[in-house]
């Protein structure tokens, strides 16, 4: 059984080598998709011993994941993991997002951050992603306890029907969208997320949403046409 | 008034070029006939800019040039909004080709690991 952990990564190279590392030490195989960056990460991911794929320019999360998922569809991976780049997600918690799918109960896992109050969601934070919640129980009608967290498992089904076509970050709703649309089965996992400074810094502003929305409108109006 | 006759010539000039293109058969006549009818339609409107006024108020608007600004906001909007879907199709298209150079760059560097 072929376990893939894809994890985009665009200007990482202070976190990516640490993050692969500590999945190797899992004997995870593991997927770097550089999103063009412009510093060292893809010459440090493959010194840690990841498979590189390079995007020569920056097309943005949702694109590299999918690209992630096209290689996982080559080498013919049955279970493909997403993982952060920043260090925000822990390595051991892989086995517990994948159990569900080796059980064979559902083709997807997505990680949740708010099922167990262990992580320390900043308010801002909190507040942005509630609101997200709600939106996606509202226009996406799938009721989950979080939004837009990178950590996510799909079975080798999932991979073959899902197709992310936004290349920023709405891509964290269309995988919902995704999800509901080939009647997929998912469950949440609670998750842990590791708020540092770096990530905090790395991580996505709060007036990203309002392009997040409105990219998914566009969206919308394109795939009517 | 010299606007009249600079807008009479320029007309003429573009009549001018439709045909040229029409004999190059880079325009298809009923492209043509339409670019044709348009620049006569300017050249009137030029030379007796009254004829707007009929327009207008028929559609119930007081004067043409006001018809003419209404009309020039809803298409300028329309085109933007065109502008934009197709915007966000070259960048999905863009985002095709990078995927595809990447997965193909792998797949290089295998065989020479081979």
């Amino acid at each position: 059984m072929l376990i893939l952990i894809v994890v985009p990564a665009y200007n990482e190279e202070k976190m990516v080598g640490e993050v692969v590392k500590g999945l190797n030490e899992f004997n995870y195989e593991v997927v770097v998709v550089d999103d063009g960056s412009k510093d060292n990460t893809s010459q440090i991911a493959k010194n840690a011993g990841a498979v590189v794929l390079r995007h020569f320019i920056n097309r943005g999360q949702g694109a590299a994941l999918q690209t992630g998922f096209d290689y996982a569809k080559k080498v013919g991976a049955d279970i493909v993991v997403t993982f952060d780049a920043d260090g925000q997600n822990k390595p051991e918690e892989v086995a517990k997002i994948i159990e569900p799918l080796l059980i064979g109960q559902i083709d997807v896992a997505l990680g949740s951050r708010f099922m167990e109050r262990k992580s320390n969601v900043p308010l801002i934070k909190k507040i942005v992603l509630r609101g997200g919640i709600l939106f996606e129980r509202l226009f996406v009608g799938v009721k989950l306890s979080d939004a837009h967290n990178g950590f996510r498992a799909f079975s080798k089904k999932a991979i073959n029907l899902i197709e992310l076509n936004q290349d920023k970050m709405a891509h964290a709703t269309e995988v919902i969208q995704e999800i509901k649309k080939h009647k997929l089965k998912f469950q949440e996992v609670p998750v842990t997320m590791r708020y540092t400074e770096y990530s905090k810094q790395k991580g996505q502003s709060v007036f990203n949403s309002i392009k997040i929305v409105s990219d998914l409108f566009l969206s919308k109006v394109i795939s009517k046409k | 008034m010299i606007i009249k006759v600079l807008v009479v010539f320029f007309v003429i000039f573009a009549i001018w070029r439709t045909l040229l293109k029409l004999k190059k058969q880079e325009l298809r006549i009923g492209e043509a006939i339409v670019w044709v009818v348009f620049w006569l339609a300017v050249a009137v409107v030029a030379i007796t800019p009254q004829t707007t006024d009929i327009i207008a108020q028929f559609v119930g608007v007081s004067r043409g040039i006001d018809l003419l600004v209404y009309v020039s906001i809803i298409v300028l909007f329309f085109l933007i909004f065109k502008l934009i879907v197709k915007l966000e199709k070259i960048e999905r298209s863009i985002s095709k080709i990078t995927r595809h150079i990447a997965l193909k760059e792998s797949d290089e560097g295998k065989e020479e690991k081979e």
